[in-house]
């Protein structure tokens, strides 16, 4: 019996030939996919990564309900242009807590991972409610609202403990204080402010939409842009700690 | 069977699989050579490249690949392959002072060109592409300086910003005169209309000048000077030239002294290095206004 004939119970019998199929896909998963969880220079740890502050993670889910990624990426490549523009390259630790992660594949705007503490809060927000206002050729639309719109944070513990399923190391204390955290980081001076630094290093606690009256979705977005690419020190980043 | 394979399909000459259903053959057309071709030699160049390049993932790591290609690699020599084309001259920057660089042509011309450069991408959002500013991001080509525009200060202010976390930062705010109740609510209407007379235009209305002046005297002329030229050195702009940060109607005045101003600028310091830096501040300096 030639080798064909043998394959004809594949052919002849559906479930055998799902199980085969299944079979064959699962090498190529397992040569693919399997060694990113145990290879050292696929899962680099980096100094300074740390989940996102409640108004940061609230910023992120305006980010992401806005369709920002439609247009901006967040992954400077290893490329001399990129470099050259945005800075340092994205590592793959820096979006460790991201979930689901920004990279994007379409620039229509520019590169937003590292814009954190690239301009100023002002500008932030003058070019979120209107972006012709500062960038005469932008075709990104305007914002508005986001000023206007009191931040809702009824969920953000909930928001969290999904973090947290997800593999977000949210303390149980850090989701019992969220609603303190998101008032202690939109306000100026607020006594909380070093309570928040020491469960979220480098968090940059003021009063983003220059609205002291109301936390808005302004303060949750420009909260985050201000944040992004800024967690790594690359003065003591080591490209090679991670290779063997 | 072998037999039935050869078997000739009389219609188009082509043998057939042997394969039969209720009398229908199926033919066994042999695939393009030029497929065939193209397939295989995929194949080949799939084993060079596993040779060449890091590929197969192993137990505690993965086939480097005999070329020893990293991306990480790459970057740092294209980067240095950069530097190498932009040469000594760009390294010199680093070395030289900024008035040095300007009273060199050469030194200047470079300069420029990589401060050109450096300001497209990070200061014309603020300041506009040719520097020009926009409502509440200082005009760069006129020559009134917010934080003085000699060399020195323009490096100072690009390198550790204006009012931002850095602690070498510019500082001073203007106070909310009137948030803050350092001013009567009736107080405000009255210095306003006294600070646009002193840009030599008529104020609104009946205003009572030497009331105004009086109220200057005491709240404002610790920052903006008796007469309202300003001070550098805390920032506060010079009232007299009729150039305005923020508008220079009596309405959007009144504003300002209710709420204070102070426009952020980052340090870029950690961002940019030493010799884009001091491009950026002879740049600025040759835009138009140096001092």
């Amino acid at each position: 019996m030639s080798v064909w004939a043998k394959h004809q119970v594949f052919e002849k019998n559906s479930i055998i030939l799902i199980i085969g199929i299944l079979l064959v896909v699962a090498i190529g998963g397992l040569v693919e996919i399997a060694p990113l969880y145990y290879l050292k220079s696929t899962i680099e740890t980096v100094q300074g990564v740390r989940p996102y502050t409640p108004l940061e993670l609230a910023g992120r889910n305006i980010y992401v309900r806005e369709g920002c990624y439609n247009c901006h990426s967040q992954m400077i490549r290893p490329l001399r242009d990129e470099v050259e523009r945005y800075g340092h390259y994205s590592l793959a630790a820096e979006s460790m807590y991201d979930h689901p992660f920004q990279w994007g594949s379409k620039r229509t705007g520019p590169d937003l991972a590292r814009v954190g503490g690239k301009y100023s809060d002002e500008w932030q927000r003058a070019h979120l409610v209107n972006p012709r206002s500062v960038v005469p050729t932008s075709i990104m639309p305007g914002y508005p609202f986001l000023a206007q719109t009191k931040l809702d944070a009824d969920h953000i513990a909930e928001d969290m403990r999904t973090q947290k399923l997800l593999g977000v190391p949210y303390s149980d204390d850090m989701i019992a204080k969220a609603g303190t955290d998101i008032v202690a980081q939109a306000t100026l001076d607020d006594p909380g402010a070093a309570d928040l630094a020491k469960r979220y290093p480098k968090a940059l606690a003021r009063d983003f939409d220059g609205n002291p009256g109301a936390i808005t979705e302004m303060d949750a977005l420009i909260a985050y842009l201000q944040m992004l690419g800024t967690l790594v020190d690359f003065k003591t980043y080591d490209r090679k700690a991670n290779v063997r | 069977m072998a037999a039935e394979q050869n078997k000739v399909d009389s219609l188009t000459g082509v043998s057939t699989t042997g394969h039969d259903w209720d009398g229908i053959h199926e033919l066994n057309t042999p695939l393009p050579r030029w497929w065939l071709w193209l397939f295989y030699a995929t194949i080949v160049w799939a084993i060079g490249y596993v040779i060449a390049y890091p590929a197969l993932p192993l137990v505690s790591g993965f086939t480097k690949g005999v070329l020893g290609y990293a991306s990480r690699d790459q970057i740092e020599s294209d980067m240095a392959a950069l530097n190498q084309l932009r040469g000594e001259k760009v390294a010199a920057l680093a070395k030289t002072s900024p008035a040095d660089i300007e009273k060199s042509a050469e030194l200047q011309e470079i300069a420029r060109a990589v401060g050109k450069a450096a300001f497209g991408n990070n200061c014309a959002p603020c300041h506009g592409q040719g520097g020009a500013g926009s409502k509440g991001f200082p005009n760069l080509v006129d020559d009134q300086w917010l934080w003085g525009g000699t060399l020195e200060n323009i490096q100072q202010t690009i390198t550790y910003g204006i009012r931002n976390e850095n602690a070498e930062s510019r500082q001073g705010n203007m106070p909310a005169f009137g948030k803050d109740g350092l001013l009567k609510k009736d107080e405000i209407p009255v210095v306003a209309a006294y600070v646009v007379s002193l840009s030599g235009r008529k104020p609104e209305g009946a205003a009572d000048l030497a009331k105004g002046a009086k109220i200057f005297a005491e709240n404002c002329a610790a920052c903006h000077g008796e007469q309202g030229k300003g001070n550098p050195e805390v920032g506060a702009p010079n009232l007299t030239s009729n150039i305005w940060l923020y508008g220079g109607d009596q309405k959007t005045i009144e504003e300002t002294v209710t709420n204070g101003r102070g426009g952020v600028m980052p340090a870029w310091n950690g961002r940019l290095d030493e010799a884009t830096i001091k491009a950026l501040t002879v740049y600025v300096h040759t835009l138009s206004g140096g001092k």
